[in-house]
């Protein structure tokens, strides 16, 4: 009998266990160590931060579910590996940290024979003075990151409203938190669904809104931005991101890394090098993501983590990592089958994997300051990486140990996004986009590094139905009721 | 009549460049069959991406 271990049971993580469990059946065993005993459809956390979903909308108890799939769960965050076992055992192992409560800081070992690291992202919130801690997000601004977060946000949000209707103005910040953000998606889709918000509240008049990020240009989203098709010509997404934000009334700050947040304030430095403040009563400011900060443990004691990780703590997995300047990048710098080098029974799989290098241009201020967007990896690739990983594990498992390994990577695959602008049953919009590949691969499609005949977008009412549907949808998939695996990722 | 989209430019500020909707334009974005009719085409389209991503 062999054991998979998935840390982390997020969008991936989830993928690839499910799967994993049902290929394998009750022969072999699947175990799922995460933190948290319910799952989160975290796209429709905006919802739940402008108050139209609440946090039992977007989440449901993991225990019921993966005891139906027979999937061991341990609720328990992961704190190390040691992938080569220990001085009395050569069994690689996990070393996890119990959060159940009642049981908490309780420490186990789990052995394995092939581990999943799914784990997400940290929310970074102590890289920027005043936007938060160690312990997590600040007193001065709000966040929709986590469920828990947006009922916080919707709960400032209302406020704000019952500000403005009492005659108050209101000024809102949404954007990026520090020049090395990502997830500007998140951020795009809350700043409108708080102007669709404003506007049925009708306050919007007493409201100001300001976008703030570290994209070189509006619409960037940290893909080096994509051209669509439109009216017979491929048009930047430049164009429409900024066409929505007039049409919107929306004024932007871009180039900018947030370097400290202050009660009502945020200083910044631009691309240019001019540093600025801007005050606000709102603010919504996504962290940088870094790794979860899982340690590397060798057999005889060492630290292995440089070698595991990289230096953001992402897993190292089979991507060019010498790639060096813009120039040299190249599609195949992108990891295909997530295996890490060093240990052939270990993968990385959605947010985790240590990509080999941005997708959006890398740039830096006069003084030296990094500001550009990190690689975005949404719900479509981490959960087609997830499964593909999984599918990898139980040919090996199932098939012998040198079963070719599955591929999926993200300069070979599209995503389709759709990007709320306001909820709503017949007047809620959505913006609705296809990208291929994600990863732009200009020797293939020169000049826009993406075959726009599969890359499009537009915004309406069809897409906010969509992106409703989806998150039903997805909830069912992860439930795991009848049909779920006719869900494409 | 509710005002046009274009009056939120300024002249010279970030949005100067930018092109803005007109009223027929915003109108299709909420327009229910039109909408209906788009949402069979954007579905169509996404299914493609996802088939060819799998
Ligand atoms: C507000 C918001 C809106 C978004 N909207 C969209 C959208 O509309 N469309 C889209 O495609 N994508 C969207 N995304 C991105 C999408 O949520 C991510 O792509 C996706 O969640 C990544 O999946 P993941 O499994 O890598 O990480 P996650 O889903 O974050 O899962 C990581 C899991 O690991 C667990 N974990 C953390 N530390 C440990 C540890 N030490 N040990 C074990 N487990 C651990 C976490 O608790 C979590 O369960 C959005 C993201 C945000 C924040």
């Amino acid at each position: 009998m062999a054991r998979l271990v998935v840390l982390g049971g997020g969008v991936s993580g989830h993928t690839a266990a499910t799967f994993a469990a049902k290929w394998l059946g009750s022969a072999h065993e699947v175990v799922v160590v995460t933190p948290n005993s319910k799952w989160n459809w975290i796209p429709s956390n905006i919802w739940v931060g402008v108050g139209e979903m609440s946090k039992e909308d977007v989440t449901f108890d993991l225990a019921p579910v993966y005891a139906k799939a027979g999937i061991i769960y341990h609720q328990a965050k992961a704190l190390g590996i040691h992938p080569e076992g220990n001085e009395t055992s050569d069994k690689p192992y996990v070393v996890v940290e119990s959060t159940v409560p009642g049981k908490e800081g309780q420490i186990e070992n789990i052995e394995y024979d092939y581990l999943i690291n799914a784990t997400g992202p940290k929310l970074n919130f102590a890289a920027t003075p005043g936007l938060g801690d160690a312990n997590g997000l600040g007193e001065f601004t709000v966040s929709v990151c986590t469920a828990d977060h947006a009922v916080h946000a919707n709960h400032e949000f209302q406020k704000a409203i019952q500000k403005m209707k009492n005659g108050e103005r209101q000024k809102f910040l949404i954007g990026t938190g520090h020049g090395l953000c990502t997830c500007q998606g998140a951020a795009f889709e809350y700043i409108f669904n708080i102007e669709h918000e404003l506007n049925k509240a009708g306050v919007r008049d007493m409201a100001d809104l300001k976008w703030i990020s570290n994209e070189s240009f509006l619409g960037d989203f940290g893909v080096g931005g994509l051209h669509m098709k439109s009216m017979g010509f491929a048009v930047s997404s430049r164009i429409f991101a900024e066409s929505l934000f007039t049409e919107r009334n929306v004024d932007w700050i871009i180039g900018a890394h947030v370097n400290k947040v202050e009660k009502g304030k945020v200083s910044y430095e631009l691309l240019s090098g001019e540093m600025g403040e801007e005050s606000f009563d709102f603010a919504m400011l996504i962290p940088p993501f870094a790794g979860v900060g899982l340690k590397a443990i060798a057999k005889d004691g060492t630290d292995i983590t440089a070698t595991v990780f990289a230096p953001n703590g992402f897993m190292k997995v089979d991507a060019n990592y010498a790639a060096g300047a813009y120039e040299n990048w190249k599609a195949s710098d992108w990891p295909s089958t997530y295996q890490n080098p060093t240990y052939g029974n270990m993968f990385a799989c959605g947010i985790a994997f240590a990509p080999p290098h941005p997708i959006s241009k890398p740039m830096s201020s006069p003084n030296g300051t990094p500001i550009n967007p990190t690689p975005p990896r949404t719900g479509m690739p981490s959960g087609i990486i997830g499964k593909a990983v999984a599918h990898s594990i139980c040919d090996r498992i199932l098939k012998g140990e040198n079963a070719p390994l599955h591929e999926a990577s993200m300069a070979h695959m599209g995503a389709a996004c759709v990007a709320s602008a306001g909820k709503g049953l017949f007047d809620g919009t959505a913006a609705a986009m296809t990208i291929y590949p994600v990863v732009p691969d200009f020797e293939k499609y020169p000049g826009t590094g993406r075959d726009t005949d599969y890359t499009f977008g537009e915004i309406g009412l069809a897409g906010h139905w969509i992106k409703h549907i989806l998150h039903h949808l997805f909830i069912w998939k992860a439930k795991l009721k009848t049909g779920w695996t006719m869900i494409p990722e | 009549m509710s005002k046009k989209v274009e009056h939120n430019i300024k002249a010279y500020s970030n949005n100067f460049t930018t092109m803005t909707p007109g009223p027929f334009a915003i109108y299709l974005r909420t327009c229910k069959i039109w909408q209906l009719l788009r949402f069979i085409a954007i579905n169509i389209k996404m299914l493609v991406v996802v088939s060819k991503s799998h």
